[in-house]
């Protein structure tokens, strides 16, 4: 146990992967969580060539110790997989990942006495009790049963899970299995948290709880690895986020800086009366208007560097061109656009 | 080897068969019993059965219960935890290598069915009397054999547990378990198959054949059975197997 003792007590431990390659030839399991993908397609017989599916392909990124770090991307772009990897579930095709100074692959042991994970999905034990499913974790990973028990006791009340404690978690709602699932995976005290897709299914309350739980627990001094596709989340946890599609990173930075190399800027979304081809001609004459986008209806997209002054030329050109403006919303220069702006399809899609 | 781990993992299952205790029970007994009452007792007693027929069902009945308790305790809960609740993770997280955990189920399943085996012995015992001639000339040797055939139910347990999907469950029981009882030379010794020369080299892939003839062999030695030997190395070698193959698909389900 002293090796358990150094990981809880030593340097925190930061997250390293190289050319992270994953190709599944057959369907992905539950475990991979790769929302986009059907599962239990029919495995390839006989000599037909096995279908293969990238869900990883060349992802290097270097996380710092006690940083949160978040990898932001619709489903099916290969976050739960590079959690896989990272946590020993998923076997990489090639390239390397390490936690610390382990080999995620060639050191499972040791990996797995520094991480807690958060599965996708609640993978709870049915067969026991909240307090049970606590307790067993504790001992898995060695802890005293003196031990275990006041750590339950904290972790039960700090996710409002007392009530409930000593029941069977069978009936147990999706969200309260979630914090259950957060709850244990802290049990041990792991230096380095993977939480996937952890506010998903989540009431706004208890996301708050649960931000306000995982700065907490990065202000402990831990490394946190957690997997979102809300901008909102990735925006208001993260040191530093990852953009990932299809397997590949295609923006990395801190939020601010993420943002900001959205060209223009701002985002001004407006609706007029009607559509006015030669409004939107105009608009794009306005100073500091970089790119102007009809949408749906009689939306219009205005990509600026500057927002609030431009609201009145707006309103000014519409009222010239007889088109009454309905509509005005001022976005900031947000992660949706980036992403909007790399791949031409919304994060939300 | 994380002995900590292990032994965290064993105290778990034995958590869980506590409170399912009552269940485990009737599943594990009732239908041998019934078994042993209806062939062992009313037919016995009605003469359509000859009376050495009760010593010659014991042993038979003692392996079935072992061999079902094993494969129930193995199986059943890592066809449903590999499944789609992945209940398993947690255990697959811990600090020990996963091998160990598919070996912990083993030694679980393997307690799992030596109770079953020591307990159905005089509930058997019991409803039979009396007329039951059991005699165990080497407890030593009918430690060993007991404790071969538990593994092998166990054994048995993980390999089923780790190559069948939840909606294969009720296929698992009428194309293997069921067969494998019937023709695992349980309710009839081996050499009643003499008549039928066949089926009687036939039954000797059935690693039951050897549970069965073995525990014979050990508890009532005066009636013919397989030798000792012949039980101790199959059972020895389908124990290696089926670890073998359960050990790989465990790593195969394990791992992505």
């Amino acid at each position: 146990m002293c090796r358990q003792a150094e990981g809880n007590f030593g340097m925190v431990a930061g997250i390293r992967t190289r050319d992270l390659r994953k190709v599944y030839t057959s369907a992905p399991p539950v475990a991979a969580g790769t929302g986009g993908f059907s599962f239990g397609a029919p495995k390839a017989k006989g000599k037909q060539p096995k279908p293969e599916i990238v869900a990883l392909d060349g992802i290097s990124l270097e996380i710092l110790p006690g940083e949160i770090f978040c990898l932001l991307g619709p489903n099916g772009a290969g976050k739960s997989t590079t959690v896989g990897v990272l946590t020993t579930r998923v076997r990489p095709t090639s390239g390397q990942a390490f936690i610390g100074e382990h080999d995620v692959w060639k050191e499972q042991v040791a990996v797995k006495r520094l991480i807690g994970v958060v599965a996708q999905r609640p993978n709870l034990d049915f067969s026991l009790t909240a307090r049970e499913i606590l307790a067993f974790h504790g001992a898995y990973f060695g802890l005293s049963s003196h031990e275990r028990a006041k750590r339950a006791e904290v972790l039960l009340q700090r996710f409002k899970l007392t009530d409930r404690a000593d029941q069977m978690v069978r009936g147990f709602s999706g969200g309260m299995m979630q914090r259950l699932s957060i709850a244990r995976a802290m049990m041990h005290d792991p230096q380095v948290l993977f939480l996937d897709e952890p506010s998903a299914g989540l009431d706004p309350q208890t996301r708050l709880l649960l931000w306000e739980i995982v700065r907490e627990y990065n202000q402990s001094g831990k490394t946190i690895l957690l997997t979102t596709h809300n901008m909102e989340e990735a925006d208001a946890l993260c040191k530093r986020l990852a953009i990932i599609d299809h397997g590949r990173v295609i923006a990395l930075g801190t939020p601010q800086e993420l943002k900001a190399s959205v060209p223009g800027g701002f985002l001004l979304r407006l609706r007029f009366g009607r559509h006015s081809p030669d409004l939107l001609q105009r608009l794009q004459g306005l100073a500091g208007v970089r790119e102007v986008r009809a949408t749906d209806g009689d939306g219009t997209d205005l990509y600026a560097d500057r927002s609030g002054s431009l609201v009145a030329e707006v309103a000014n050109l519409a009222s010239a061109a007889g088109v009454e403006l309905c509509d005005v919303h001022i976005s900031e220069p947000s992660l949706e656009n980036l992403f909007l702006h790399h791949t031409g399809r919304s994060l939300r899609e | 080897m994380n002995w900590k781990a292990f032994l965290a993992m064993l105290a778990r299952d034995a958590h869980v068969a506590r409170r399912n205790f009552v269940a485990l029970l009737f599943q594990t007994f009732l239908q041998p019993l019934m078994f042993v009452f209806i062939f062992g007792r009313v037919m016995v007693g009605s003469g359509y059965m000859p009376a050495s027929y009760k010593s010659l069902l014991l042993p038979g009945i003692m392996a079935i219960c072992m061999v079902g308790t094993g494969i129930w305790a193995v199986a059943m809960p890592l066809i449903a935890e590999f499944q789609f609740t992945r209940e398993i993770e947690d255990r697959l997280l811990a600090p020990m290598e996963i091998s160990w955990l598919a070996i912990e189920k083993v030694v679980a399943g393997t307690l799992q069915a030596l109770a079953a085996g020591f307990m159905v012995i005089p509930a058997a015992w019991l409803l039979l009397r009396p007329g039951v001639d059991l005699n165990v000339p080497h407890p030593i040797l009918f430690a060993v054999v007991a404790l071969l055939v538990a593994l092998f139910s166990a054994t048995g347990g993980l390999a089923l547990g780790c190559s069948m999907q939840q909606t294969h469950i009720g296929l698992m029981f009428s194309l293997i378990v069921a067969p494998m009882i019937f023709f695992g030379c349980t309710y009839y010794p081996w050499s009643a198959l003499d008549k039928f020369p066949m089926l009687q080299k036939a039954v000797l892939v059935n690693p039951l054949v050897y549970a069965s003839e073995g525990l014979r062999a050990t508890m009532i030695p005066q009636f013919p059975h397989l030798p000792l030997v012949a039980v101790v190395i199959g059972l020895v070698f389908f124990n290696a197997l089926l670890l073998a193959v359960g050990l790989r698909n465990f790593h195969g389900k394990s791992v992505s």
